[in-house]
């Protein structure tokens, strides 16, 4: 009986597989070149997948994320940088695609709100040391 | 100032709980569209997907006249369901080309001899390049090109009997 249900185990297609073709070669194998393949890596934990939409590609098992981290991998050999294929991935899927957040107007107050909430927590802390020091 | 600071965080609370509200009650659009549109499409040449259809390149869509170009596979449930309205726009004037992704020869000829072939060129994208470059992110999906070859519209997930005559009116605003 355990040897039947290993069996299929064994033989059990995942039920998600979406078409029958073996991944890209790039999908899930790692470039030969550690430093190539770490700057891959690191764009690929950023880039957004189309299918999952709130996993990266280095994350998802979709078919589509497997030929997006193929294709990253492959431009990252050719000597192209992390960079400028995020931004041609940006210039066909939006900002959207992008985990890394950009230096665009609408960005702006978020990379400001560190610096408010700091100035705040300062004036704060002042109005708070000088009443300390009034009733002392 | 005092008695008005007092009020700050039950008006931040209040404010907080209005925008989770909204978020709510708004309809959640997931679909991403191309930055394409409007651009010429990426140069592109691809191998034939099928038997008894020629191979695809992008110059062969910019010919002077719009035309369509449908990105399916044969193992797209939905793909199958929009046949009848590819037909029907094929049957309208329509010129249809398409790129099957993620695809294999003997499963493309299989998927079109089930449902039927409209189309006039099929190029095969076995690993999703060109639907990257496209900024397509899945299928079905249908690109309306002009006849220079850019990109008028694109039209996201399979097309319903309802939007046929819309994707006509799409083609004549492209001529």
């Amino acid at each position: 009986m355990k040897l039947i249900l290993l069996l299929f185990a064994l033989i059990a297609t995942p039920l998600a597989a979406q078409t029958a073709l073996p991944p890209a070669p790039y999908a899930d194998q790692q470039l030969a070149d550690p430093a190539l393949e770490r700057k891959a890596k690191a764009l690929m934990e950023t880039i957004r997948c189309l299918t999952c939409q709130s996993q990266s590609i280095a994350d998802s098992n979709a078919s589509m994320a497997g030929d997006m981290r193929s294709q990253i991998r492959e431009r990252i050999m050719a000597g192209e940088q992390p960079e400028a294929i995020r931004a041609w991935l940006i210039a066909r899927y939006g900002d959207w695609v992008s985990y890394e957040p950009t230096a665009a107007p609408i960005l702006w107050p978020l990379w400001a709100a560190p610096l408010v909430l700091l100035g705040l927590g300062v004036l704060l802390l002042r109005g708070r040391i000088k009443r300390k020091a009034r009733s002392s | 100032m005092r008695t008005l600071l007092i009020w700050l965080p039950l008006a931040l609370f209040l404010g907080f709980i209005a925008l989770f509200a909204s978020g709510l009650f708004q309809p959640d659009d997931r679909i991403i569209h191309s930055r394409l549109v409007g651009q010429p499409l990426p140069a592109f040449t691809l191998p034939a997907a099928a038997s008894d259809r020629p191979p695809l390149a992008s110059s062969q869509l910019a010919t002077g006249q719009p035309r369509l170009l449908n990105i399916f596979a044969s193992w797209c449930v939905p793909c199958a369901a929009e046949a009848p309205q590819l037909d029907a726009l094929k049957a309208a004037g329509a010129q249809i080309d398409a790129i099957a992704i993620r695809d294999a020869r003997p499963d493309v000829d299989a998927f079109l001899k089930r449902n039927g072939n409209p189309y006039a060129r099929i190029g095969l994208d076995a690993r999703s390049e060109v639907q990257i470059a496209l900024g397509s992110s899945g299928v079905p999906e249908t690109f309306v090109i002009d006849g220079e070859g850019r990109i008028a519209y694109q039209h996201i997930g399979e097309i319903r009997a309802d939007d046929v005559p819309m994707i006509l009116d799409r083609l004549r605003a492209a001529q």
